[in-house]
């Protein structure tokens, strides 16, 4: 007989659900009763391009020690779809629990020996209590969470008050969710094992952080960075991005003398519109976004070539999904670094940026409407999936009331009236970046006209090639100057000396920090170095350099980052390798440690000290 | 080529508007385009309109997409921002600009290649959302820059310089734009500026989505026999439906004209569009009798010209998204940025 697992505030439970079945509102109660006892939780959503019927799942990872990354496999499986039992009950470690809807009884042979199998017949429960079959569904889900509250030892009480909380001013819903969850919760109480090994105690370790997802932050970012014009075309995982953005801006960015909006929104027909919109927008002194995924970044990349040619400010939010554009659409990637870095066609370089979760999304997402202004250039923030459509504890965001808008070099109908001589592409400042003027400025002074074709240093249509040139260098330096805006890469140094190195960004962090913790823990020191840009500032090819060797982590099956680290830094190719994890799962700090740890015993290093190996 | 300026030198005498500009303040480089071409005389149209309307040319922002219709902006209102776009997508970055700033006059040139074909879908749906814009097609049933192409506007039947016969149904984009919402709808000739000039201040003051198309011969490669698009042909077969005279609020003019000729439409901002008919059974107040009149003399071989519909009432896309009367460009932190007591409450809301 195995072990049945035992662990506090430690253990993964995952829910496996019919989507469409109101699940989700219920398991996120689940994952907020817990967050409320102090204890850190990270859920991640995983469902498929659908709407009715067909399976999802949800998973809680809880964990003390704060570690957000997904974790893999499940100590718990709330197993209340049919169509995936098979693969649902696989997936629970050895010692671990079952916990299904046992109406129908099911024959032996669908259950596994080394887990501890815990039915309640929820169906039977909900046709006895309930006669209206929606009903009968949706309370199903609360009942479920009653029963996990005594299961996991979950303070019933935080339950009670997030219930309230969520039907405050609809009290007519309050008392019938009360009582679906005491009623799971009596029915456990009585009739199962209560609590199981794994059990939540409360702690304090979430601290003052929130529970939020990555798309709210990046909406909210938008907002607070002074964006005026959004336009974009629904495409999952962004569209939440747009749609929060309508809703914050539907409270907080009202005129409150006529009422009316101090924003345009404009639903696009496809991104080719979207970002036209933006472009148009920001030619024209709005600051402007747009959010999308990989397939609307292939849209509109002609366009993001006139940008970067004209030198437009733009904003494009990738939530990065799975590629190519449809099979995997839900779920998580880091695939479009190459395709976004170098997007259009002729030479072109973008920014990039990497938050690594929400509270850093919505920071840069508000400094790349900054970015873009001062660069005017397109700026993409890279963030993906996992980041955008889970809620994750993140620091809360935070905003400088005396922080101003950079809307850079931008001249004044006063600059021009005192006589500042003009050329639209004319480096007075030597740093690349040339002064603009926004349409309708002067009467006399300061109009130019903007286009995809050569022009001289005062916007005059050419086909000189020298000109072509002494623009082409220009824009390179511009995107040396640019190093100096874009964030600075986040170190972590190993206690000792590490002779190796890792470079990873995005939305790996979370996975990252346990994965070093780990290694360090097993006498493995790593230094580590999370990239929160392109262009790569010098630290950035100084680390790969001072290390025998790097191991760049992320989650695509080229290595783009490696790509682009090799094409961009001078750094020897052999010095760095790819630890790639592209299966559309969130990475786990599991493989980043596994694979690390292979390819050190393959370079014949050994860990200076073994302890008690952690999270195995 | 068009980096080369005109001359600024004129007549001494040359008529100034009630901005004390003359006609020269609203012209641009020299056209580059082929001698005779039809956009030209567009180009002229429109220094024309503007002149006569006294806009101050900076206050106009002027787009296009790609071919021989989007090269125009640079040879009129060299005081105005010009922006030439991406081929077939010049509505999308109008329509951005027009969020920016409302207070601009947008002037969108393209062409039936630039419209019709790869560009139709934001053609339409600029329309659609009412973007207060001027949008001029310049109409050659042909591709220029790339020598010779039938476009999507071209006849089915029509004959390409080579002896090509149009297999593929013509695309009339004012009946696309009147089914699609545009609220001031126009068809004229560039060979005939009386009624261009007039059509094109009715667009410039009309506060929605304006809309004109304009048959512009090529002369290059679609002004031979069997074209129906070569000045012969426009010529023998334009049925103007109506003249405009636009009414300035400052300069009202008086006229007499026999009862039931004419019809008059107040804009928002208090000019009149008078029109007199030319066609007594023409109503310009009706979408749809509109829609079915000029496809019924189209069958015949006719092209309707004229201003086709007028909405008096026009509202745009500002109106409709509730945005602030002043330009969005203008607002600053003040105005767009909550602060980080709004961000608090907020944290306090997701934990």
């Amino acid at each position: 007989m195995v072990k049945r697992i035992e662990a506090v505030n430690d253990f993964v439970v995952k829910f496996a659900n019919v989507n469409g079945s109101g699940s989700a509102s219920a398991n996120t109660l689940f994952a907020k009763a817990i967050m409320r006892m102090g204890v850190p939780v990270s859920p991640r959503n995983i469902f498929p391009s659908n709407i009715q019927g067909l399976p999802t799942w949800y998973e809680v990872r809880v964990s003390e020690r704060g570690w957000l990354g997904r974790r893999g496999g499940a100590d718990l499986m709330v197993a209340m779809n049919p169509q995936t039992w098979e693969k649902d009950v696989v997936e629970i470690e050895p010692g671990g629990y079952l916990f299904y809807d046992s109406t129908k009884p099911l024959p032996a042979d669908k259950f596994r020996s080394d887990v501890t199998v815990l039915g309640m017949p929820l169906t039977a429960i909900c046709n006895a209590t309930y006669s209206d079959a929606r009903q009968r569904q949706l309370f199903k889900n609360i009942i479920y969470v009653g029963a996990l509250t005594a299961l996991l030892d979950v303070d019933v009480a935080e339950v009670e008050r997030l219930i309230g909380e969520q039907y405050k001013g609809k009290e007519k819903l309050l008392e019938p969710n009360l009582k679906a969850l005491h009623m799971g919760r009596d029915y456990a109480l009585e009739h199962l094992p209560c609590p199981l090994g794994i059990t939540v105690r409360r702690t304090d370790k979430v601290g003052d952080r929130i529970f939020i997802e990555g798309n709210n932050a990046v909406a909210l970012g938008a907002l607070y960075g002074g964006a005026t014009v959004c336009a974009w075309y629904p495409i999952t995982p962004s569209s939440s991005v747009a749609e929060a953005f309508s809703k914050h801006c539907s409270k907080l960015r009202v005129d409150p003398a006529t009422g009316k909006l101090n924003v345009a929104i404009v639903q696009a027909e496809d991104e080719l519109a979207s970002i036209g919109m933006v472009i148009g927008a920001a030619w024209n002194g709005a600051r402007a976004f747009t959010c999308t995924s990989g397939p609307g970044v292939s849209l509109m990349t002609e366009f993001i070539g006139l940008a970067y040619f004209a030198e437009i400010p733009a904003v494009i939010v990738n939530v990065q999904r799975a590629g190519p554009s449809t099979g995997m659409p839900t779920r998580t990637q880091q695939a479009d670094i190459l395709s976004c870095a170098y997007a259009s066609h002729g030479d072109t370089k973008h920014v990039l940026l990497f938050p690594e979760d929400a509270k850093e999304a919505f920071q840069l997402t508000a400094d790349a409407l900054d970015l873009a202004d001062r660069l005017q250039t397109p700026v993409f923030v890279m963030t993906d999936l996992d980041i955008g459509m889970n809620e994750r504890l993140c620091d809360p965001l935070e905003w400088d009331d005396s922080r101003t808008y950079d809307r850079g070099k931008v001249l004044s109908r006063e600059d021009l009236e005192a006589g500042q001589r003009f050329g639209r592409y004319l480096d007075v400042d030597d740093d690349g970046i040339t002064y603009r003027t926004y349409p309708g400025t002067h009467p006399k002074r300061g109009s130019f006209f903007t286009r995809g074709t050569s022009r001289d240093r005062y916007a005059r249509y050419t086909e000189e090639g020298s000109a072509y040139v002494d623009n082409m260098q220009r824009l390179v330096r511009k995107f040396a100057t640019a190093k100096l805006y874009v964030p600075e890469p986040v170190l972590t140094d190993s206690p000792r000396t590490a002779h190796y190195g890792v470079i990873y960004y995005g939305s790996t962090a979370c996975a990252m920090d346990e994965a070093l913790a780990e290694l360090e823990a097993e006498g493995i020191p790593i230094d580590a170095l999370r990239v929160r840009a392109f262009p790569f500032q010098d630290s950035v090819i100084e680390f790969v350099n001072a290390h025998d060797h790097v191991f760049v982590v992320e989650q695509n099956r080229d290595g783009q980052l490696r790509t682009l680290l090799v094409n961009e830094g001078a750094i020897d190719p052999a010095r760095a390798s790819s630890v790639v994890h592209y299966d559309g799962t969130p990475i786990t700090a599991r493989f980043i440690r596994r694979a690390i740890e292979e390819r050190l015993s393959a370079f014949n290093v050994r860990p200076m000290r073994r302890t008690a190996a952690a999270g195995e | 080529m068009t980096y080369l300026a005109k001359p600024k030198l004129h007549h001494p005498d040359l008529p100034a508007n009630a901005l004390g500009f003359t006609r020269r303040d609203y012209e641009g480089t020299i056209s580059t385009l082929c001698a005779g071409c039809g956009h030209d005389s567009i180009s002229a149209a429109i220094i024309q309109a503007c002149w006569e309307l006294a806009i101050q040319p900076h206050r106009v922002a002027k787009l296009s997409g790609i071919g021989c219709s989007s090269k125009t902006p640079t040879y009129f209102l060299d005081k105005s921002h010009g922006f030439n776009s991406v081929h077939g997508r010049m509505p999308s970055v109008l329509t951005g600009a027009n969020l920016a700033n409302r207070d601009l006059i947008y002037l969108g040139v393209s062409g039936d290649g630039d419209s019709a074909s790869i560009g139709l879908g934001q053609f339409a749906h600029s329309m659609r959302r009412g973007v207060n814009m001027t949008y001029i097609v310049e109409n050659n049933g042909v591709y220029g820059l790339t020598k010779g192409q039938f476009s999507a506007t071209a006849d089915r039947g029509s004959k390409s310089k080579r002896g090509a016969v149009n297999t593929d149904e013509g695309i009339d984009l004012a009946i696309l734009a009147l089914q699609l919402g545009a609220t001031f709808v126009a068809r004229s000739f560039s060979g005939d500026k009386e009624q261009l000039v007039p059509l094109i201040k009715g667009a410039l003051t009309h506060p929605g989505a304006a809309f004109i198309d304009v048959v512009s011969p090529c002369v290059a490669f679609n002004n031979h026999e069997g074209s129906t698009r070569s000045y012969d042909y426009v010529r023998n077969h334009n049925e103007a439906v109506n003249r405009l005279d636009v009414i300035t609020v400052h300069r009202e003019i008086t006229a007499e004209y026999p009862p039931g000729s004419v019809q008059e439409v107040r804009q928002h901002d208090g000019s009149l569009l008078r029109l007199r008919k030319l066609s007594e059974d023409y109503d310009s107040s009706s979408r749809i009798s509109a829609m079915s009149y000029v496809q019924s003399r189209y069958a015949h071989g006719e092209i309707v010209t004229g201003l086709l519909y007028v909405e008096p009432g026009a509202g745009d896309l500002h109106e409709s998204l509730g945005t602030v009367d002043r330009p969005l460009n203008e607002l600053g932190e003040k105005e767009l940025c909550p602060g980080s007591a709004a961000l608090a409450k907020f944290n306090a809301s997701l934990r």
